[in-house]
């Protein structure tokens, strides 16, 4: 850290570095560690606490317990139990208080570790403002003309920058605050934000035009307008965000808090009114026996304040707001920034998904997959004929065709001769082709625009042409034709290419009760094949942004929530509609506003790991909850007979554990209850494994692990615990 | 042994099925069919103004029942023959929110305290009309379950209920049990010169007609202080048969027309199969901790030592403050030297049907929250002892009639609740999401219980209050302190005995035997817990389901916890176990538990 400090501003490369090294830094991280100690401690300040109900119920008690602990190292008769076991219940208790607090700041803490990375970007850098006065409206040419007046810039701090107004950033210089691309391209490393070292196209109008503060233009010039002031920008809530500086409580969170409450106040009231019950038994146990009184610990402040504790859920009361913050630190380290915990939380309920086609279930454009003869050549021919009609085509789809003809077997050569003359693609004629300096005229194009070609020189269309087109049409695949001539001599089939491994993620997002939804401008026809074969439920054909926000209504009439990724400013409206709108970080700014999440690198499958990330932050609650709550059972076990032992010493006959003694027996429950919360702090920052099996199963696993799993590890803890502190002598 | 418990389970599960889809059939019909409905129908209600309107009836019926109690010495002679005087202020009170709670606690002897007037107007009326308010209470909640806008009418549920359920199964039930021979009459005292010579004062009146009603609607409280172990009550095996199965009849058929009226049978059918697993668990741990295992003191128990074969030490403190380590030396009691292997435990017992016939009736009545006997609770072995109690503090298993299923449907949101976390979603239930405002409702309707049976055991153990008002010292004295709170809180209405909470007639003379010292705190503390018992765990649970209709449905996809498995059913049964233990576990550990392990006799 400090080598990066001492440096003004530090590389993107350093920044980029730091940021890999916080991803692979341990849990337990020392100088993580370090600040979430002191951190603990500060933490147990009542106004701090009192925002936790069950943490606040155990430091109550922690100073009850020591008050009582005085009283009894002032008046040795005020109560039975020995003052060294009052002293190791004290600090037993608050050991509890500070593992709960340490989980919690060790979750922030390493929120903060990625911030200051983060942060590092966010410096002040000067921003040259254009002195312009009206800046709503830029003519074309500002950017060109900037260098001819450069009294019309002033240099400012970027912190002085205000939304609307104009700067200009060149090559080698950090884009001063958020804004949009107004005039100009350039290429911008934004490795410092997305921790992806290839650097991404900054364009004037289009999908593209958004940029982010901190990041660095690589070459050329572009004219931004500032969206966000200095502190708001998106850099600044982030931070903020993952600090946990602006984190509200989601409305599961406040749910589970009401539970965690309850079963409080139940376990506030079986200890309380244990206090006079273990009195009755007291006063009946010496009159049986004739004496003046019999002591139970029963009756003993502190050890009642030891079974509260125990009893209510300290456990997930302590690791519910590190849950919450792990959960937002996790969608974090895939990239995605969620604008609230809420957002995160929401993902898991997901329902419907909206991808997509291009670039998210198929790989960018289509691509020749198949040479058909429609004449006596052979498939090799036509080929050939096609990629010498493709030779200058610089479409993805063009070079796609000398692609597979390179590819296919017994190939030749495909290199146009010289003196060769070619006609490129325009969406006029709608096909390209070479004149060769042999008189052949060889074009390839859409179907139609060949037919016409060849009539129009007098050739008449081969048997069968237009079921051959159509068969290949109805399945979803483009069919170009390619004509020599006046002879239409072979087609060529254009296919989407579904991305490797995409079927298996529907299958995946299946089993996990999510339906997927293929959006996609191609008619029909090709949309109902392209999404058999993805395996998609659904699919919306010929689709406009009016169709998507129409579609996400509708499913949400249904009662379903709908996730969906967008870039475009025309995807805004649907991305606010959406119940989880991820907004890619190269769209523009309006759909970075309308979603509720920003995924940074821009990759459409992001949303199945939002949805799973979603669901292991409630699973996680969940699971805790219950091992929390389970684990009552043996802490009842092993104090109930403990408590009663000065009383009704035969209700030992309960104590399955065989524990040492009474009082080791409540201190091995308290030290036990302690050490679970630092025991469980990985899997409250990992999260439970989420597999998609289907709820049935999944409940089944959590049920076996954390339901039984939980009812039964605190025997064998705490009666290891006593077998250890038994062997401690004098304690 | 098993016998008597598989008929009495078999039966009512056969009759529940066909009743609950009458139920479901003739209650859950759109506005008023004749002139009558028209006349007493207000219009489809609101959660709020459906539970006003209960609470308004109910603070109505109350008055009305205690002017009928505090009337009683001017009521006619045709319906005070034997001219029974004033009953003592706490006596009334007591008896007034006993009935109307559905909870028939009875801290008076009806033979000796209360006319005919009294048993008819006071107790009848109220045991006919409290069962058909849990019922109104229910078909208020499964609507909102449903998803329904209103959530019917009061007036019309309560109607229905009345005449369509109440009355024709108690005709039928009356009439059975006249022709096994129990009174049904108008007439006062019998007095009969005995074979010996000796003139005998019999009881008699009415019996029929509030004994079918007090077993069908959860009621139980019988019309002879000792309720269904006296013989006019209960007077043959076949009207202990049909007492068994009417205790149990409306609960169970409540279930049946949950799921018929949600159209989700399968989700009632986990529900019922759950239930019936902890109706069927009690009865056995009751068969097997008592009609198979002989009165300990009777049959002999070994010392009380610790597992190394030495007597336990305690610390003990004298008169002057000085501490000593005490050997607790407890003998080994002698039994009888009689075989008493297979005879199971004899005292307290209804033994004219086969001694399972108690523990089986035990069972039933506290699942249930009846209340009825036919034996004597505080005569049970110990460890059986846990069987009326644990069902008393589940209080869900099958429970009061449409009360039972209410609190069921707590544990059950609590269920959801960390099952629908569990496998990664916002919990729902039925197709609606459980959120904050739902957890508030359920966790005050889940808290109710634990405090009222806990904080007032608690105070009466410490105090002279409970511990002279106990028969018997030690952890004996303590559950049937606990017993009493658990058993008003649960609205049940069985009694542990052996408690003096009789205070009677005004004029404490007239008593035939003395008040108890204590009698008015029981009387006021057990009918606050009653009607506190009563209400909010009804109120919550509407607002509950009100709120949940209020919410848009979910769709049900493979991720969603289904409510209609196997697995769910496991869920809720560790749940309701869980959740019992945690609530129950020192309490029992402290009475039952404490008293088997413990010394006999305790002493005084």
């Amino acid at each position: 850290m400090t080598a990066t400090m001492s440096t003004p501003r530090p590389p993107a490369g350093d920044a980029k570095a730091a940021r890999k090294l916080s991803r692979r830094q341990g849990l337990f991280a020392p100088d993580l560690v370090k600040t979430a100690l002191r951190q603990a401690v500060v933490m147990l300040r009542p106004d701090i606490l009192w925002k936790n109900p069950v943490m606040f119920v155990v430091e109550v008690g922690t100073a009850l317990s020591i008050v009582y602990t005085v009283v009894k190292a002032v008046d040795p008769a005020s109560t039975a139990a020995p003052l060294g076991y009052l002293i190791a219940l004290d600090v037993w208790l608050v050991l509890t208080l500070l593992f709960a607090n340490f989980a919690e700041a060790l979750a922030e803490a390493r929120g903060k570790a990625q911030a200051d990375t983060l942060r590092k970007t966010r410096q002040d850098t000067p921003a040259r403002r254009l002195k312009l006065v009206a800046t709503s409206d830029v003519p074309p040419g500002t950017l060109a003309a900037w260098s001819r007046t450069p009294q019309d810039l002033e240099t400012v701090s970027s912190t002085r920058l205000a939304t609307g107004e104009l700067v200009i950033v060149e090559a080698g210089e950090v884009i001063p605050a958020d804004g949009e691309v107004v005039e100009g391209v350039a290429s911008v490393d934004e490795s410092a934000i997305t921790g992806e070292s290839a650097p991404v196209v900054r364009e004037a109008g289009g999908d593209r035009s958004g940029v982010t503060g901190g990041t660095r233009v690589l070459s050329d010039a572009i004219l931004v307008r500032v969206t966000a002031t200095a502190g708001k920008s998106f850099l600044d809530r982030m931070i903020a965000l993952v600090e946990g500086a602006a984190r509200q409580r989601t409305p599961n969170e406040i749910a589970l808090q009401l539970v965690l409450a309850a079963f409080t106040l139940i376990f506030l009231i079986v200890t309380a009114t244990l206090w006079p019950m273990a009195l009755h038994a007291e006063t009946y146990m010496a009159g049986y026996l004739g004496v003046g009184a019999v002591r139970s610990l029963g009756t003993d402040i502190p050890t009642l304040v030891a079974l509260l504790v125990c009893l209510i859920p300290t456990t997930i009361g302590a690791l519910l707001a590190a849950i919450g913050i792990a959960g937002m630190d996790r969608a974090l380290r895939a990239n995605i920034i969620a604008k609230s915990g809420k957002a995160v939380e929401v993902a898991g309920d997901v329902d419907t998904l909206l991808l997509d086609k291009t670039g998210t279930i198929t790989l960018g454009n289509r691509q020749a997959t198949r040479f058909v003869p429609l004449a006596d050549v052979s498939a090799v021919e036509v080929g050939q004929l096609a990629a010498l009609a493709s030779a200058s085509d610089q479409t993805p789809e063009g070079k796609s065709i000398v692609e597979l003809y390179r590819r296919t077997p017994g190939a030749g050569g495909w290199a146009a001769p010289t003196a060769s003359r070619f006609v490129a693609f325009t969406a006029q004629t709608r096909m390209s082709g070479v004149d060769l300096p042999d008189g052949r005229v060889i074009r390839k194009g859409a179907a139609d625009a060949i037919l016409k070609h060849t009539q129009a020189h007098g050739g008449t269309p081969p048997h069968l042409l237009k079921e051959q087109v159509d068969a290949v049409a109805g399945q979803g695949s483009t069919p170009l034709l390619v004509a020599e001539g006046n002879r239409i001599v072979g087609m060529v089939v254009l296919e989407d290419v579904l991305k490797p491994g995409i079927k298996e993620r529907f299958d995946r997002l299946r089993k996990m009760g999510i339906r997927t939804v293929m959006v996609t401008g191609d008619n029909p026809l090709t949309a109902r094949a392209i999404a058999a074969q993805a395996g998609v439920d659904d699919y919306i054909a010929e689709a406009t942004p009016e169709a998507k926000l129409a579609y996400i209504r509708q499913e949400q009439q249904g009662g379903r929530l709908v996730a969906m990724m967008g870039d475009g400013t025309n995807d805004a409206p649907a991305l606010a509609q959406a119940d989880v709108g991820v907004a890619m970080n190269s769209g523009t700014q309006a759909a970075k506003e309308a979603g509720n999440m920003v995924d940074l690198d821009s990759d459409p499958t992001k949303l199945i790991e939002v949805v799973e990330v979603g669901k292991q932050l409630l699973m996680t609650r969940g699971a805790l909850t219950t091992f929390s709550i389970a684990n009552d059972v043996a802490k009842y076990f092993a104090i109930v007979p403990a408590l009663f032992a000065g009383t009704l010493p035969w209700l030992k006959k309960l104590d399955f554990m065989h524990l040492t003694s009474p009082t080791s027996a409540i201190r091995s429950a308290v030290i036990f209850n302690a050490v679970v919360i630092p025991c469980l702090i990985p899997i409250a920052l990992k999260g439970v494994t989420y597999r998609p099996v289907g709820a049935d199963a999944l409940l089944r696993r959590n049920l076996l692990i954390w339901g039984l799993g939980g009812v039964l590890v605190p025997f064998a803890g705490i009666k290891l615990i006593d077998l250890a502190v038994s062997v401690i002598p004098g304690v | 042994m098993w016998l008597l418990p598989a008929v009495i389970v078999g039966l009512s599960v056969l009759l529940s099925i066909p009743l609950g889809r009458y139920m479901a059939r003739v209650l859950d019909r759109d506005g008023p069919r004749n002139a009558f409905e028209r006349l007493i129908d207000t219009g489809p209600q609101t959660w709020q103004r459906y539970c006003f309107a209960m609470l308004g009836s109910n603070a109505v019926l109350f008055l009305f029942g205690y002017l009928v109690l505090a009337t009683q010495p001017y009521h006619p002679a045709f319906l005070n023959p034997d001219g029974k005087g004033m009953l003592s202020p706490s006596t009334i009170f007591n008896t007034a929110c006993s009935f109307l709670t559905n909870t028939n606690l009875q801290h008076y002897s009806g033979e000796v305290h209360l006319t005919y007037g009294s048993q008819i107007f006071g107790v009848l009326f109220k045991q006919m009309l409290t069962p058909a308010v849990g019922l109104a209470a229910l078909l208020a909640v499964i609507r909102g379950l449903r998803g329904d806008q209103y959530l019917g009418n009061y007036n019309l549920d309560l109607w229905r209920g009345l005449v369509c359920v109440a009355v024709p199964l108690s005709l039928v039930v009356g009439a059975m049990l006249i022709v096994e021979g129990t009174p049904m009459t108008f007439q006062g005292n019998a007095r009969v010169t005995t074979v010996e010579g000796a003139e005998q004062t019999i009881s008699r009146g009415p019996v029929a007609a509030v004994v079918a009603i007090k077993q069908l609607g959860t009621n139980g409280g019988g019309f002879f202080g000792p309720n269904s172990a006296h013989p006019f009550e209960n007077p043959s095996a076949v009207s202990n048969v049909v007492e068994c199965v009417s205790i149990v009849l409306i609960p169970m058929a409540c279930v049946v027309l949950f799921g018929t009226m949600l159209r989700n049978h399968a989700h009632a059918t986990v529900i019922y199969s759950v239930m019936m697993a902890f109706l069927v668990g009690l009865i056995a741990w009751g068969i097997g901790t008592d009609s198979l295992t002989p009165n300990p003191a009777l049959a002999g128990k070994p010392a009380v030592t610790d597992a190394g074969g030495k007597p336990y030490r305690v610390t003990t403190t004298d008169a002057d403050g000085r501490s000593e380590a005490k050997d607790l030396t407890v003998p080994a009691v002698v039994g009888l030297p009689v075989d008493q292997s297979g005879s199971g435990n004899l005292e307290g017992q209804e033994l004219r049907f086969g001694h399972s016939a108690t523990p089986t009736w035990a069972a039933l009545t506290t699942c249930t929250s009846n209340g009825s006997v036919n034996g004597m609770h505080d005569s049970l072995n110990p460890l059986a002892g846990l069987t009326p109690l644990t069902g008393m503090w589940l209080n869900c298993n099958f429970g009061g009639i449409g009360v039972g299923l209410i609190n069921f449907l707590v544990y059950l949101v609590i269920a959801v609740f960390l099952a629908g976390l569990m496998v990664g979603r916002t919990p729902e239930y039925l197709g609606k999401k459980v959120e904050a405002r739902e957890m508030k409702l359920a966790a005050v309707a889940l808290l109710v219980h634990p405090i009222l049976v806990l904080v007032p055991t608690g105070l009466f153990a410490a105090l002279d209050w409970g511990t002279a008002a106990t028969n018997n010292p030690g952890p004996h004295g303590f559950s049937e302190i606990l017993y009493e709170f658990t058993s008003a809180s649960a609205n049940n209405g069985s009694g542990f005995e052996g408690l003096g909470d009789t205070f009677g007639f005004n004029d404490a003379a007239a008593n035939p035997s003395t008040p108890a010292t204590f009698a008015p705190h029981w009387d006021v503390a057990t009918g606050l817990v009653m009607v506190l018992g009563r209400f909010i765990p009804i109120i919550a649970p509407i607002a509950f389901a009100a709120s949940l209709a209020a919410k848009r449905p979910t769709p049900f996809t493979a991720g969603t916890l289904r409510t209609d498995t196997v697995t769910f059913g496991c869920v809720l049964v560790g749940t309701i176990v869980l959740l019992g233990a945690l609530m129950f576990l020192p309490v029992a550990a402290l009475g039952p538990i404490a008293e088997h392990l413990g010394p006999i006799p305790f002493g005084r």
